[in-house]
């Protein structure tokens, strides 16, 4: 009985987990081409020639998991080693996310640009058994919003 | 109180310092998110009531380190930094910590 749910559970998590999957990087892409103009740095200080008006701390974050069948692959492919592909994706999306949720913070708050971006990520708990607990990972992106005053003119 | 995970406040001078500051809180999962939570994970995709979760705690972990900062009579805190661990299965401490510093 309980292999029968395993496997229909298998079945369906294929199509379904791999849908919400796709969807969720069709909006971030949509997302990133929207504020792709917005800089984003991991420069631990501004240029000399800046002036900023406005600092704040600001930040975004995400927690995501894989579906039932990856979780299923992941832990088929632990047994034999290398690439774990649907691993890959989660960190992939959830850190692309914590960064566009930062600069939507930053947008919102006025600012011009973000810098000194630093990453965080923990696993909030182990997962028992073929899918029983939670395995969501959190990826937290935060970084110093600055707004520009107006260049300092050069001599 | 300005707050700044870059070295200085750019554009301000810092003219006193006043040394580390943290906040932290520990957080266990609720239980009805918890089983939200257990279904999203079959399914895959984003738990938003864990994100909610740390998001809140996190934000209260910094606001005990702006209080420490405060009571020292700092006006701003740099050089912050984010440190997540899992204390147990199901409850996470959310550490936040910088620099009091005092900007002109």
């Amino acid at each position: 009985m309980g292999i029968v749910v395993a496997i229909v559970l298998l079945g369906a998590m294929y199509f379904v987990g791999g849908a919400i999957e796709k969807s969720h990087y069709r909006d971030i892409k949509i997302r990133e081409a929207r504020y792709r103009s917005f800089p984003v740095v991991n420069a631990r200080s501004m240029p000399d020639a800046w002036t900023a008006t406005e600092v704040g701390l600001i930040s975004g974050s995400v927690v995501v998991s894989v579906d039932y069948f990856k979780r299923f692959l992941a832990r088929l492919r632990t047994a034999f080693g290398g690439r774990i592909g649907a691993y890959e994706t989660l960190l992939d999306r959830a850190r692309r996310e914590a960064v566009l949720r930062m600069t939507e913070a930053a947008v919102a708050q006025g600012f011009d640009v973000v810098i000194n971006v630093r990453f965080e990520s923990s696993r909030l708990a182990s997962s028992r058994g073929y899918g029983d607990g939670t395995a969501g990972v959190e990826v937290l992106a935060y970084g110093t919003g600055l707004t520009l005053g107006r260049p300092v003119p050069h001599d | 109180m300005l707050i700044s995970n870059t070295e200085a406040i750019p554009g301000k001078d810092i003219v006193k310092f006043y040394g580390l500051v943290s906040g932290s809180t520990v957080r266990a999962k609720h239980l009805g998110r918890d089983i939200m939570a257990g279904f999203k994970n079959i399914v895959g995709g984003e738990l938003s009531g864990y994100t909610e979760l740390l998001k809140e705690s996190r934000q209260e972990a910094t606001s005990r380190m702006v209080a420490a900062a405060e009571q020292l009579g700092a006006n701003a805190v740099v050089n912050v930094r984010y440190t997540t661990s899992s204390v147990a299965q199901g409850a996470a401490e959310l550490f936040a910590y910088g620099t009091a510093v005092e900007v002109d």
